[in-house]
């Protein structure tokens, strides 16, 4: 590479203009988006209050306080207590965090593997394309709640294994998306020049390839993160997510939903706070798709 | 044309065979049996059952007997429920699905597609974003959320509709609005975005030069090409509304299929897992081939691929 440049390092600085990269002005027109802002600030407060709240509060999320129970939000406890007496502020904060983590690491494992199987597939073309995409097919038409059921089964109860399971049927559109734009991309001139160059296709896919990509991965992935969260919480519906005495949003609003006749509170908080992130994610996630001006992941 | 939906139906066979093969391995390799959860059943019996069912043979010979059975459209009994075949347990409840599905889907066209159009229309007015603004409500509160206040507001304190049960033609009212409400507004959504990538074509402003109305616009010129977007979605959505959703059953207490996607696998019931699975793939599969033979309808220009 380094004798085929040309020397740009001794052509005269054209100081008066600052560059305008891609990503310069994405970020432009993301700060011009009202909306998207709004988005942007929700979540970085709630992973905030999320992170460090609980730790400005003398309540825990399993200490019990039976005389307690039920405790209408007042001036002890914001959000009032749940049926152990347990302050519900602390216990939404709790399971912010791991609705959040797990929304943002599952969203992570789906992103890997769908990035790397339709940048494998998209580049490689022809029969072992048709193969790959065919699985793909094939695994769009299972019902992916027996799958997570079964996965969750026989992986243990154990958070971690959440986020893998959950990665690990959410990657297909992910995956779909990224083998069409290697599919355009790979026709390219920059990358028959360095096909020329005898780069091997790993480092065709991963140096060439992926970084042009970035733009609609990163739109999907925001718009990938409130239907992991969707299914966390319904895991944790079905009562295969956390367990107690620890809760994710998904168990809290379970809780709240049984109870909600008399005890209001214990479904509106945490259902309009799961709601909240899940608008935010959306309006992050559409600003992002104009900003970066992506059109394959539109819906 | 016949030729193709005649090609796309034969490659069901080889898709649904590795469904199968996949799903029936995919039980059996998962921890637990049919009879675990059965409180100490003495070995002797555990053995008469296993032999009963056939768990007691070779895993490969299970699979053949079961494919052959398959072919002949047997999906074999029940682990779970004694007595009852898997073809039973579906014709009993996929009909109440299917009611609370068709029910719902009616809700989400008719909701979802005139306010899309509406907001398409009237772009960038408080119309549009009042209409935006509800599909963002539908698709941001989750039916867990949306189902259990609805149930409140108007079972508990109006007392106009049962919380919960499906005998009643009232009783459909709650579900089926929970149900259609999330599925308006993504309809709603992508109504809206096709519409209004279409609108901005040149044979629009072709049409517009000429002096045709904006009725005559959005329906006899735009909504044809703006609706495949929508086309894409329905497909694999009426598959899943049809099958039956495990959260709105639950909530209203309704006997139908969605719940057994999620018994049958947290009870190992192996054959009603594998029937369920094959039932839901085949319906994907068929409506994937429907959207299809659609969208070439929709947009001519595709007949010459």
């Amino acid at each position: 590479m380094t004798a085929a440049s040309p020397p740009i390092s001794s052509a005269p600085p054209v100081a008066t203009e600052a560059g305008h990269s891609l990503w310069s002005d994405a970020w432009h027109r993301l700060r011009g988006n009202r909306l998207a802002v709004f988005g942007g600030g929700v979540l970085l407060l709630l992973t905030v209050l999320c992170v460090v709240g609980p730790w400005f509060s003398h309540y825990t999320y399993n200490e019990q306080e039976l005389s307690n129970a039920f405790a209408p939000p007042g001036s002890a406890h914001w959000l009032g207590t749940d049926q152990h007496g347990r302050d519900l502020l602390v216990r939404i904060l709790y399971g912010g965090r791991i609705s959040l983590g797990v929304g943002l690491c599952a969203t992570l494992v789906a992103l890997s593997i769908g990035v790397v199987y339709g940048a494998i597939s998209g580049y490689a073309g022809n029969k072992t394309d048709a193969l790959m995409m065919r699985f793909v097919d094939i695994l769009y038409a299972l019902p992916f709640t027996i799958f997570v059921i079964l996965l969750m089964v026989f992986l243990g109860r154990n958070i971690v294994l959440l986020f893998v399971a959950i990665g690990a049927v959410e990657w297909l559109t992910m995956a779909r998306i990224v083998r069409g734009q290697v599919q355009s991309l790979k026709k390219m001139e920059f990358i028959e020049a360095a096909r020329a160059l005898g780069y091997s296709p790993r480092r065709i896919i991963f140096r060439h390839l992926l970084p042009n990509l970035l733009g609609p991965v990163i739109v999907y992935a925001t718009l990938t993160i409130p239907s992991v969260m969707l299914l966390e919480a319904f895991l944790g519906f079905l009562g295969l997510g956390v367990q107690p005495p620890m809760s994710s949003w998904g168990t809290l609003i379970k809780d709240g939903a049984d109870k909600m006749e008399e005890y209001w509170w214990l479904l509106v908080f945490p259902g309009s706070l799961f709601s909240l992130t899940l608008l935010s994610l959306n309006f992050l996630g559409d600003g992002l798709r104009d900003a970066l001006d992506v059109r394959a992941a539109k819906d | 044309m016949l030729r193709f939906v005649v090609r796309r139906l034969l490659q069901l066979i080889p898709v649904l065979f590795v469904i199968v093969t996949l799903t029936f391995f995919m039980v059996r390799f998962v921890p637990g049996g049919p009879f675990t959860a059965e409180k100490a059943v003495s070995p002797e019996i555990l053995k008469n059952l296993n032999a009963h069912y056939g768990l007691d043979q070779p895993l490969w010979r299970q699979y053949l007997s079961y494919l052959g059975h398959l072919v002949q459209g047997d999906f074999g009994p029940s682990f779970k429920f004694t007595n009852r075949t898997v073809n039973e347990i579906i014709a009993a409840k996929l009909p109440v699905s299917l009611e609370l599905g068709g029910l719902a889907l009616g809700v989400a066209l008719v909701v979802g597609l005139p306010l899309g159009i509406l907001a398409a229309a009237r772009r960038n007015t408080w119309l549009d974003y009042l209409c935006t603004a509800t599909g963002l409500i539908g698709i941001c509160v989750p039916t867990f959320v949306l189902g259990p206040i609805l149930a409140l507001v108007f079972g508990i304190y109006l007392r106009w509709f049962n919380v919960s049960g499906w005998e009643y033609a009232d009783d459909r009212v709650l579900p089926s609005l929970t149900l259609g409400f999330v599925y308006a507004a993504y309809l709603m959504r992508l109504t809206r975005g096709g519409l209004l990538e279409v609108l901005n074509l040149d044979f629009i402003r072709t049409a517009r030069a000429k002096g045709a109305s904006e009725v005559r616009i959005i329906f006899r010129h735009a909504l044809q090409g703006g609706l495949a977007p929508v086309v894409s979605f329905l497909g694999p959505a009426i598959a899943g509304i049809l099958t039956g959703s495990f959260i709105i059953e639950t909530i209203f207490q309704i006997p139908g299929l969605g719940r057994e996607f999620v018994t049958s696998a947290t009870n190992r019931d192996y054959t009603l897992v594998v029937g369920l699975v094959v039932l839901y793939a085949t319906l994907i599969v068929v409506m994937n081939l429907v959207v299809d033979v659609v969208q070439v309808w929709l947009n001519p220009k595709l007949r010459f691929e």
